[in-house]
């Protein structure tokens, strides 16, 4: 392999990676809260997606003025999926509120198919943040700096929000036993919800970067992208966000990695996330940075 | 309770012929159509009583049906389709020489259908079982999409993306309502034994059952290896119903309707899962106007809707888990019993009011 496709496979890796590593953020925030995986988070990719979409095809919106509507919108929704499908259900076994989650995860996917119709659409790519840029030989897009970029920002924004205001405090509190958090007066309900919305948020931004990336949107696009992250949040330690991020870029680079050393079995791409997915959750099922925990009675 | 025991197996052999009656009377006079409904309906019975012996009844949430069905359909299709047509379809790779020749008879293939995912379950749940709850659910949804994949790249054996065709058809209803009769009997058997005890303690208290003695992975391995036979089963069934496969038949979708059939008949009751299965089925039958243009009176005209079948199911399986979680059953099964008592109440009562 030649230095020109090797520094290439390194660029598309750091993109995927920060992609996956956007939207794992949001997993591992949900489920370092409340032990669910939100399976409809990978959802909230698409919604965002197509927000963006018609926000600029139809209502012909300056493309930034659509980008922040489509976070808002999905925020609010993320925030109303879990005041709807999973509040009702927070002290019901485990199962119970992942039947719901994965309910809610298939009527946002079929809702899609039915009002929008299941044939993908081009995605638009503003002129002001889509480029080429060539250096030597090698010519890239400019989402390949401005993802990391945007993702790195974002991840220190998330950090000083955890660790340094009262709201990440409450947020550390109620992930640690929400009970007792409630009697000391942490209000559970709103910091919940206030978690909902942000990773919501970074989904979107998560959802709306990727479909840039690669310029399709189409009803069922969030969910191998979801899938993956979910795995990268496990890989980092699921309920760590430098976790998720590590495990983001992790699985982003074996994966392009993978498919650049070995094209010939590049049609089990897909299988690779999941058998690192197994890997890890026999062996170590923490995560790289998270501590194992023993289950007490 | 002797006479009660004797009224019981008189009214089990009577239900029996009722069903075979009502098989009998099916098979010669509904349409097609209306036939092939009911056997789908057979199979997700299937289906959804294997799961609910996973999920219901020893607590593992397991989400890896669909790769199960995959294995039972593909083993029975390679081996009942004809070698003329295993030439003509196998055009992008010729087919694996051991495997060209090969034509049994299809009741061996379809048990070593459920067989082949027996192994694969077995070897799965080997490693997967040590996980719980969310993590089970998610490594065994990943299991599946690897099988999945897998069965996408095999090109010589399974004949990739394209899929099988030509399968041999078969159309009674005495083939699927018999299969499906005989899991849910076979079924109710292995959870009134001591290993079904041992799963419902499982599921009620893990640590309370490695307490009493009870070896937790065994049993969670037999049940999940079971689960895993009567999903591959059905996996063979469809396809000979179907007489098709491809892989993207086998998605997760396919896992999210039994599991909707498990969580709307009650998690801990088969009768409930068999009711679900036929209530899913034929209401997606019905359901499919929904999604066909409709012309209401000549002047209002509805184009038609792809996809609204599964919205109103999404949103079944919402309501039922948010408002009513014990779903149709919840874990009650239909018994004679509960109906002996009924009516010798009624009985006592209306003898109460003559006097």
């Amino acid at each position: 392999m030649s230095m020109d496709i090797l520094l290439q496979n390194i660029a598309n890796s750091i993109t995927l990676g920060s992609l996956y590593a956007l939207i794992a953020i949001g997993y591992t925030m949900v489920y370092g809260i409340i032990r669910l995986i939100n399976f409809a988070h990978a959802d909230l990719l698409m919604v965002a997606a197509y927000i963006a979409f018609y926000g600029i095809f139809l209502f012909t919106l300056p493309w930034w003025v659509a980008f922040l509507i489509a976070i808002a919108l999905t925020a609010l929704l993320g925030m109303s999926i879990e005041k709807i499908a999973y509040r009702p259900l927070r002290s019901s076994p485990r199962i119970t509120v992942l039947i719901s989650a994965i309910g809610v995860s298939f009527l946002l996917e079929n809702l899609g198919i039915v009002a929008i119709g299941a044939r993908p659409k081009p995605f638009p790519r503003p002129e002001q943040l889509v480029w080429n840029i060539h250096l030597g030989n090698i010519s890239f897009l400019s989402l390949t700096i401005i993802i990391p970029i945007i993702t790195l920002v974002l991840l220190a924004a998330l950090i000083f929000l955890v660790k340094k205001t009262k709201m990440g405090m409450a947020m550390r509190a109620v992930s640690k036993d929400y009970e007792t958090a409630g009697l000391m007066a942490v209000d559970v309900n709103k910091v919940i919800s206030t978690t909902f919305a942000v990773g919501s948020s970074l989904a979107a931004i998560g959802g709306i970067l990727w479909s840039m990336q690669y310029p399709q949107v189409d009803p069922l696009m969030g969910v191998f992208p979801g899938l993956k992250c979910f795995i990268a949040a496990v890989l980092g330690g699921i309920g760590s966000v430098p976790g998720a991020m590590l495990g983001g870029f992790v699985l982003g680079f074996l994966e392009i990695m993978l498919v650049a050393f070995f094209p010939h079995i590049s049609g089990y791409r897909d299988a690779f996330a999941f058998i690192i997915l197994i890997l890890i959750l026999l062996f170590r099922p923490g995560g790289i940075l998270g501590e194992n925990v023993i289950e007490k009675v | 309770m002797d006479d009660r025991l004797k009224t019981k197996f008189i009214l089990n052999v009577v239900l029996l012929l009722a069903v075979a009656l009502l098989i009998y009377w099916g098979q010669d006079n509904l349409n097609n159509f209306q036939i092939r409904i009911l056997n789908l309906a057979g199979i997700f019975a299937i289906l959804g009583v294997s799961l609910n012996l996973v999920l219901g009844f020893t607590g593992m949430f397991s989400l890896g049906h669909a790769g199960f069905m995959c294995i039972g359909a593909y083993t029975t299709a390679i081996l009942t389709m004809s070698p003329r047509s295993k030439e003509i379809i196998y055009f992008m790779e010729p087919i694996n020489p051991v495997l060209a020749n090969i034509q049994w008879p299809v009741l061996p293939a379809i048990i070593l259908g459920g067989i082949m995912a027996a192994v694969f379950g077995f070897l799965i749940g080997f490693p997967a079982l040590r996980l719980r709850d969310d993590y089970l659910a998610i490594a065994t949804l990943g299991f599946s999409e690897i099988i999945r994949i897998v069965v996408t790249n095999t090109i010589t054996i399974t004949n990739g993306a394209l899929g099988l065709k030509n399968i041999p058809s078969i159309k009674s209803l005495w083939v699927y309502w018999l299969a499906t009769i005989l899991t849910i009997l076979i079924i109710k058997r292995i959870l009134n034994s001591s290993w079904g005890y041992a799963f419902k303690a499982i599921r009620d208290n893990e640590i309370a059952a490695e307490a009493m003695g009870i070896n937790i992975f065994k049993h969670k391995l037999l049940s999940f290896t079971i689960g895993a036979f009567f999903a591959g089963l059905a996996g063979a069934l469809m396809a000979h119903l179907i007489t098709s496969v491809d892989p993207t038949m086998f998605r997760f979708l396919f896992t999210f309707q039994i599991l909707l059939i498990v969580v709307m008949g009650g998690m801990g009751s088969i009768s409930g899962s068999v009711v679900a299965a036929l209530i899913v089925t034929i209401g997606m039958e019905v359901l499919r106007i929904v999604e066909q243009p409709m012309n209401l009176f000549g002047v209002l005209s509805i184009p038609g809707l792809p996809g609204m079948r599964m919205v109103i199911f999404s949103i079944l399986l919402l309501l039922v888990i948010l408002f009513y979680r014990q779903g149709l059953m919840g874990t009650r099964e239909f018994n004679w019993d509960w109906l002996i008592n009924k009516l010798s109440t009624f009985k006592l009562r209306k003898r109460g009011e003559a006097a």
